[in-house]
């Protein structure tokens, strides 16, 4: 339990999530990193390359700052915190409800991750220079998926999980089978 | 009737397939070219040469850089001669390149490359080339396919026997072809006879940086010196230098210079030449050359005058040069990658000449002279040549090697490429070249380690070989295949300028290290601009500076009043792109200058001087994005005496 729930320091250094761009004039695809705190450049300049590709068709800028930077680092560390405590303290049906909290904070983030997105892909310059619309005539949006693979005009837009996430699940299977091991104890002590 | 019909066209078939065959045999016997030659040099849409080749332009006074197998041109490397295209000599960062002691020179012939060395093997750093008009030498880097630095040579006049490279890239040399007075002084033409000197040259090079330094020059006698190669391995320490008109005529060459049954290969020993200069042998004679540096961190290059140059002579510093007697106008002087061998191509003999370093040695120990030339001991001529190659055809010139023990040779009067064998100097093959071959390339075929796959012949006539372009025609080279016995010639492509001479190495000693861009962060420019907000136009009376930025699509500002009749505009801008081949240019009406072609992350300036008041617009040059033909500005000029206030912006709003 311990272990798992410092598996979420990880999220301080690895990024959790990642998009990248693909077109043929793009050997080296573009790509941006998201981190519990920033968003990075794949690499170098890769932000401000995709900023110049994207504002042709009005997408804002990839900002430099989001609100949710500010507090995504505490509920990280907190968690952390309450996971270890639990882990050396607590009942092993304590660890059931870190695992469920950490299960809904995680569904909150992507839904904020998706609510970005789809402002980033819908929210255009009414002055753009280039319009598409889609066949029934609404204006085309360029939304990167949420997870998964999407053609976007003449990229390839692909959305997956990086390094962070995976150590981010691990812990959170690491704690769901400390707590079946103290319940599988637990079992053994009352017969 | 059926059957008949049959046979008919059975028989119709076969006679069509055996036309058909015989004449696809026909092809084949009569063209130079077996079938798959197309296939060897046919390098696939994406696909990378497996070597670079840097082929100077001659007369054009540039260095063309191109891919073998496939002889593609990929860039002109602009040196001594300005360019347009790339504001190169134009643009205000470059103009002191091409600065000498005789002013602005926009022009020169630049002859042969060079690619630096370390241990006697290229090291892909900087490639070497000489300007033979207004003698100078210039650097170019590998990393940027830009020159970086060209030095002026004092004392010299043809710059021709140059800029070869030592094993360590300790010396660039540079030799004269034309004697001159030293120093030049008001004297008659016909009292050249001993009175006129020849300049050698000694450049040093930096280790780290590059950076040129003419350490010292060697005055060595009227002759004309025509080529060089530094020895190597056991002859490390070494230059030899051919020598033409011994005789020493001033006039009438073609007749007067050739009368001498042999001229010389002067062995020049740079080691003691140091030894010299420590113990301070040396005279330091006043001089004025330009030494011109390109920074690439301010992206701006500057000019200055160096006035003196130290100078040995031979005859008061025994040891450091000899004369080997050589037949008839040597041209070519080339030393094998064992450094035992130099090959002395007299140009008007019937053989060619090699001579054995060992024995050189061995002559210098045992005094074994036939007098002297000017206090220069002249060795016998008997005791340091090793071999001939007999007959090999007319009119040789320059030799490369393969690594394998074989020689290559040129001869400019049989228009041929003869191979001969290091050590029992037979003929083993030769081959045609359309038409009189000058100077041959096998890359790294003057270094310790050549890599004798092809060799590329440089041509000095064309005539019918491409479709006609009315009197001049394309200059050519001619790729060879030299991996087997025999020679195959593979591809004739055509080139900048008269291909004169050539250096060439893998493109994996290159490829990686080739720059990308330029880092914003490290631009370094006095008037560079980082960032829009920062894009400003400042009066100095008449003068007015322009601090512009581009990026896709856009110029920052791109409305700029305030400007009168008769102000000096300096229109410094820098392209904030950080990608790679995203390139901007910028072009203004009836600006007396050429574009300007800037990379992601350098600022270059031009200066327009406004003659006529209006609104006159400027525009991008490089198709840079979907919206390029957007990339454009107006600049408002008013008449003298206006007192419209400066003021620059971008969609009506100002920037700062």
């Amino acid at each position: 339990m311990v272990s798992g729930a410092l598996l979420l320091l990880t999220l301080f250094v690895f990024p959790m999530w990642n998009i990248t761009l693909e077109a043929p004039q793009y050997p080296v695809p573009l790509g941006m990193n998201i981190h519990i705190n920033k968003l990075s450049d794949d690499n170098p300049n890769d932000l401000q390359n995709i900023n110049l590709m994207n504002h042709y068709v009005g997408m804002k800028d990839i900002p430099d700052h989001l609100k949710e930077f500010e507090f995504f680092p505490y509920v990280v560390i907190f968690m952390v915190i309450i996971g270890v405590l639990l882990g050396l303290k607590a009942n092993y049906k304590w660890f059931l409800a870190w695992f469920i909290a950490m299960i809904i904070l995680g569904t909150l983030g992507m839904y904020d991750f998706y609510l970005w997105e789809y402002d980033y892909g819908h929210n255009l310059n009414p002055h753009a220079a280039i319009k598409f619309t889609n066949e029934d005539g609404s204006p085309m949006a360029y939304q990167p998926p949420l997870i998964g693979t999407k053609t976007i005009l003449n990229f390839t837009a692909h959305s997956y999980p990086k390094i962070g996430a995976y150590f981010l699940a691990l812990g959170m299977l690491l704690a769901l089978v400390a707590y079946f091991i103290g319940y599988n104890q637990a079992k053994k002590v009352h017969i | 009737m059926k059957t008949n019909i049959n046979i008919y066209f059975a028989t119709m078939i076969i006679i069509l397939i055996f036309v058909g065959c015989s004449k696809k045999n026909g092809g084949n016997n009569a063209g130079a070219l077996t079938g798959d030659a197309a296939e060897r040099v046919y390098v696939k849409p994406g696909e990378h040469d497996e070597f670079y080749a840097f082929i100077s332009g001659g007369f054009s006074g540039q260095l063309a850089v191109y891919g073998l197998p496939s002889g593609r041109l990929f860039k002109v490397i602009p040196v001594f001669s300005v360019d347009g295209e790339k504001a190169y000599g134009f643009n205000e960062e470059t103009k002191p390149m091409l600065q000498t002691s005789h002013g602005f020179v926009p022009w020169d012939d630049a002859h042969h490359p060079d690619l630096s060395q370390t241990k006697g093997e290229i090291d892909g750093r900087w490639c070497f080339i000489n300007g033979n008009n207004t003698p100078r030498i210039a650097r170019i880097s590998l990393e940027t396919y830009e020159t970086e630095e060209i030095i002026e040579i004092p004392n010299s006049a043809g710059n021709h026997s140059s800029s070869f490279v030592t094993e360590n890239t300790e010396y660039v040399v540079a030799g004269t072809r034309f004697s001159v007075p030293i120093p030049q002084k008001d004297m008659p033409i016909k009292d050249y006879k001993s009175n006129f000197k020849g300049a050698i040259s000694f450049i040093k090079v930096d280790p780290q940086k590059g950076d040129m330094n003419i350490e010292f020059q060697v005055l060595m006698p009227g002759f004309n010196y025509d080529l060089a190669h530094p020895g190597r391995g056991k002859s490390h320490g070494w230059v030899f230098f051919t020598t033409y008109n011994t005789e020493e005529a001033n006039s009438l060459l073609e007749v007067n210079s050739s009368q001498n049954d042999k001229d010389f290969i002067a062995a020049i020993n740079w080691q003691k030449a140091e030894e010299y200069i420590k113990e301070g042998k040396f005279k330091t004679m006043p001089a004025n050359y330009a030494h011109n540096v390109y920074d690439d961190a301010t992206h701006t290059a500057t000019s200055k005058m160096k006035k003196e140059v130290r100078v040995l002579d031979p005859a008061d510093c025994p040891g450091l040069v000899y004369f080997m007697p050589t037949p008839k106008s040597p041209h070519g002087c080339d030393v094998d990658p064992s450094g035992e061998y130099i090959v002395g191509s007299g140009k008007l003999a019937a053989s060619l000449t090699v001579h054995s370093f060992t024995n050189m040695k061995k002559a210098i120990d045992e005094k074994a002279f036939d007098g002297d030339a000017y206090g220069i001991p002249i060795l016998k001529y008997e005791k340091t040549i090793v071999g001939e190659v007999k007959q090999p055809g007319l009119g040789p010139l320059h030799t490369e090697f393969d690594g394998k023990g074989n020689a290559y040779t040129t001869f400019f009067i049989s228009s041929e490429v003869v191979k001969w064998k290091l050590g029992t100097w037979e003929v083993i093959d030769r081959k045609p070249t359309y038409y009189s071959v000058g100077h041959l390339m096998i890359p790294g075929g003057n270094s310790q380690k050549p890599f004798g796959k092809y060799l590329v012949a440089m041509n000095k006539i064309t005539k019918d070989r491409y479709l006609p372009t009315g009197p001049e025609v394309t200059q050519s080279a001619q790729l060879y295949d030299i991996s087997g016995e025999k020679m195959e010639l593979l591809l004739d492509f055509p080139t900048v300028g008269e291909p004169h001479y050539a250096a060439g190495c893998p493109a994996s000693l290159l490829e990686a290290r080739s720059k990308k861009f330029y880092k914003l962060e490290e631009n370094k420019h006095v008037y560079a601009t980082k960032a829009e907000k920062d894009a400003k136009v400042v009066r100095k009376g008449k003068e007015v500076h322009i601090y512009m930025t581009m990026i896709r699509s856009h110029f920052a500002p791109d409305n700029i009043e305030g400007i009168k009749v008769g102000d000096k505009v300096f229109f410094h801008v820098t392209n904030l792109e950080q990608d790679y081949d995203v390139p901007h240019g910028i072009a203004m009406i009836g600006a007396n200058t050429s574009e300007l072609l800037i990379m992601p992350g350098q600022t270059e300036t031009f200066v327009w001087e406004p003659k006529q008041v209006g609104v006159w617009p400027f525009y991008c040059t490089d198709f840079c994005s979907a919206l390029h033909q957007e990339m454009q500005g107006y600049v408002r000029v008013s008449p003298g005496n206006s007192n419209i206030e400066l003021s620059w912006t971008l969609d009506g709003e100002s920037l700062n």
